[in-house]
C-alpha cells in the first residue's frame, strides 16, 4: 500500500510576518521553498523566475529528491540551453499550496496544532505570485529580467506582468490562458471528485491514519494526463496495441494505453499530496485575469512596458492557441510589445515539457533579443 | 514573387528595394508596425540603424518562428483581422509592404492602418506597368512577369491595383498622399515626382506615404 511521501528538507526561506491571502485570511507564517541555478550578477539584473505547472515543483533542472529522475525542464534550463544558466540566474519556487516545502496543506497549521490539511485556506494564482514576490524581494532583486512558465506557470507569468509590471522586463507565458475555461474546470472537478470518493481520503485527514487516497489521486492523475496529450500522440505511442493476453476478457490491463495511464497514476501518488492537488487545481479554476478589470483583459496590461512572448502548441486542446491569441490581442490593445508564435506539434499540451526544437529556439531567441534590449552582456 | 536568396541581416543594401526605400522614409526613434513583416528584415534594420521601436505582424508561422528565433518582436496574425485590437495612434508609422494586393479587404486595412498609426507606408506591385498591359493585350492571358510571377490560380494576390487606382482610392477616402514614388525592380529610372500616368506605365512597384486628411 502507498503511504505518505518521505519527509525531505527543501531549501527554503520563512517569512514570520506571513502572507495576506485574496480570500481575506492571513497565513501567520509563510515558507517559500526554492532552488536557484547560475549566478546573480553584481547589478542583480540577470534573474529569471521560472514558474512551475500544476504538478511541477522547484526542481527544474536537477535530480528530483523524491523520484530520482531528472528535472522537469532539463531540456530548457541549464548551461547553453534556452534559459542559459551560464548567463542567467534562474530561480524557481514551489508554489504556495504545494507539497515540496512551501506553505501548503501539508504544512504545520500552528505550533502543536497538527497539519493544515483541508483547513488550508483557498489560494489563488495571485497569492502564489505574492508569495514568490516575497522571495524575490528578499533576494534583493528589484526587477526580474524574465518570468517564464507553462500551463499554470504561464498563468503566474501573466499575473506577475499584470500585478508588478515594473518588476518584469520580459514575460513568456507558454501554453496558457488568461482564464480557466469551463472544460478545464470540468476536468479538474472530475479529478477532485475522484479523490473525495476514495475511502482512504478520510475526509482529508488521511495522514492521521498513515494512509493516502492513492486510488483517487491516481485516477485524478490519469484523467488529467489524457488532457495533457493529444489523440495523435496517443495513437502514435499506443494505437490499439494490446499487452500479452489476446481475445475478449475482463478488465485487467489489456491495452497498452491503459497500462501507461495506470503507471502514470501510481507513480504520481508517491510524490504528490492529495490536499495540495485539490488546493492547486482550485487555484487554477479561480483564475480569470480580466475579472478584476471588468472583463476587459487589456486593462490588466494598461501602460505595460514588459516585452511579451506568447507560445502555444498546435495540438494543445487544454490551452488551445485561440486562448493565447486572445491574450496577444489584449496585449496589442494595450500597445504592448508582443511576440506570439504557435509551434507545430502533435504532442498536445505536454509539448512544452518535451523536445520541441522550434519552441526551444524561439524561447532562446526571444530571451537573447530581450537581453540585448536590457543591456545585459 | 520573392525568390531571392535569404537576405544578409543588418546590411541595408541587401534589403529588398521597396523595404530600403521604406526605411529611408522612417524617422529615427519612432514606433513602427510592419504588417506582413516576413522574415523581419525591415524591423531588424529599423531597430539596429535607427533605434526604432519596430514590431511585426506576419501570417506565415514559419516566418514568425524565424523572426522570434532572431529575437524580433513579431506576432502571428492577419492584416484583415488583427489590426482592430490596437488603440488609436499607437504607432508613428504603419508599414504594409507588397501585401495590400493580398489582403481580403484592402480599403478596411488602410483605414485601420491610419487609425492606429499617424502615417501609413504602403508599397505594392503596379498592375498598370506596360509589360502587364502588353501581355494581356497581346496574349489575351493573365500576365506573368518577374513581379507578377505566379499563375492566376496560384497567386495570393486577389486585389491587384494600378498606381492610378491607388490615387483614386486615397482621394475617395480623404487620405493625404505626402510622398509617392514608382520604381522598377532594380530601382532604375525612378520617375519621381513626374506624372502619375507615366509612373503608372513605367513603374513596376509603387510606394506611398499617407496620412489622414
Amino acid at each position: 500500500m502507498d503511504t505518505a511521501q518521505p519527509e525531505i528538507l527543501h531549501q527554503h526561506v520563512t517569512f514570520d510576518d506571513g502572507l495576506m491571502l485574496e480570500c481575506g485570511q492571513a497565513l501567520a507564517s509563510l515558507t517559500v521553498a526554492y532552488r536557484t541555478y547560475g549566478a546573480l550578477n553584481a547589478e542583480k539584473t540577470n534573474a529569471i523566475l521560472i514558474c512551475h505547472a500544476l504538478t511541477g515543483d522547484q526542481y527544474v533542472a536537477e535530480t528530483h529528491p523524491v523520484t530520482g529522475k531528472g528535472g522537469w525542464w532539463d531540456l530548457v534550463v541549464g548551461p547553453g540551453l534556452p534559459v542559459d544558466t551560464d548567463r542567467f540566474f534562474v530561480i524557481c519556487t514551489n508554489v504556495l499550496g504545494g507539497c515540496m516545502g512551501s506553505t501548503g496543506p501539508r504544512s504545520p497549521k500552528d505550533a502543536g496544532a497538527g497539519l493544515w490539511g483541508t483547513d488550508f485556506p483557498p489560494v489563488t494564482i495571485k497569492d502564489m505570485v505574492n508569495a514568490q514576490k516575497r522571495l524575490i524581494d528578499r533576494l534583493g532583486i528589484a526587477r526580474l529580467f524574465a518570468v517564464v512558465g507553462g500551463s499554470m506557470g504561464g498563468m503566474q507569468v501573466l499575473q506577475w506582468a499584470a500585478c508588478y509590471p515594473d518588476m518584469v522586463f520580459a514575460a513568456v507565458p507558454i501554453a496558457t490562458a488568461a482564464y480557466h475555461s469551463a472544460q478545464n474546470i470540468a476536468f479538474n472537478e472530475v479529478g477532485r471528485q475522484s479523490i473525495f470518493s476514495d475511502p482512504d481520503y478520510a475526509a482529508g485527514r488521511y495522514w492521521e491514519h498513515d494512509q493516502i487516497p492513492a486510488r483517487g489521486l491516481a485516477v485524478a492523475r490519469m484523467v488529467a494526463h489524457i488532457t495533457y496529450l493529444s489523440e495523435e500522440a496517443l495513437t502514435r505511442k499506443f494505437g490499439r496495441r494490446v499487452r500479452g493476453a489476446q481475445g475478449i476478457g475482463g478488465f485487467a490491463e489489456i491495452f497498452e494505453v491503459e497500462s501507461y495511464l495506470r503507471h502514470q497514476g501510481s507513480t504520481f501518488v508517491r510524490r504528490f499530496d492529495a490536499n495540495s492537488y485539490l488546493t492547486i487545481t482550485r487555484a487554477t479554476d479561480y483564475f480569470d485575469l480580466a475579472e478584476e478589470h471588468g472583463g476587459d483583459l487589456k486593462a490588466a496590461f494598461k501602460g505595460t512596458r514588459t516585452r511579451f512572448c506568447l507560445i502555444s502548441f498546435s495540438s494543445d486542446w487544454l490551452y488551445p492557441t485561440a486562448e493565447s491569441r486572445d491574450v496577444a490581442r489584449a496585449l496589442n490593445g494595450a500597445a504592448a510589445n508582443v511576440s506570439f508564435v504557435e509551434i507545430a506539434s502533435d504532442k498536445g499540451h505536454d509539448a512544452f515539457l518535451l523536445d520541441e526544437p522550434d519552441f526551444h529556439r524561439a524561447l532562446a531567441g526571444f530571451l537573447a533579443g530581450c537581453a540585448e534590449h536590457a543591456g545585459l552582456p | 514573387m520573392d525568390t531571392q536568396a535569404e537576405p544578409v541581416r543588418y546590411v541595408a543594401k541587401n534589403m529588398r528595394l521597396d523595404l530600403r526605400l521604406i526605411a529611408e522614409m522612417i524617422q529615427p526613434g519612432t514606433r513602427v508596425l510592419d504588417i506582413g513583416s516576413g522574415d523581419g528584415t525591415l524591423i531588424d534594420h529599423l531597430y539596429r540603424t535607427k533605434g526604432c521601436d519596430a514590431r511585426g505582424i506576419e501570417i506565415d508561422m514559419a516566418e514568425v518562428t524565424r523572426s522570434v528565433v532572431h529575437g524580433l518582436p513579431v506576432m502571428q496574425g492577419d492584416a484583415d483581422s488583427d489590426l482592430a485590437q490596437y488603440p488609436d495612434g499607437a504607432f508613428d508609422y504603419v508599414v504594409l509592404s507588397r501585401t495590400l494586393q493580398a489582403v481580403e479587404r484592402p480599403r478596411e486595412v488602410l483605414a485601420q492602418m491610419l487609425r492606429i498609426g499617424t502615417r501609413a507606408l504602403v508599397s505594392f506591385p503596379n498592375f498598370g506597368h506596360w509589360l502587364v498591359r502588353w501581355q494581356l493585350l497581346w496574349s489575351g492571358r493573365m500576365p506573368m512577369t518577374s513581379v507578377w510571377a505566379r499563375p492566376w490560380h496560384e497567386t495570393p494576390n486577389i486585389h491587384p491595383c494600378t498606381i492610378r487606382d491607388f490615387f483614386v482610392l486615397c482621394a475617395e477616402e480623404g487620405y493625404v498622399v505626402e510622398k509617392w514614388l514608382a520604381v522598377d525592380e532594380e530601382g532604375r529610372g525612378t520617375p519621381r515626382r513626374r506624372s502619375a500616368a507615366l509612373a503608372n506605365l513605367l513603374g513596376e512597384q509603387a510606394l506611398f506615404q499617407l496620412r489622414r486628411g
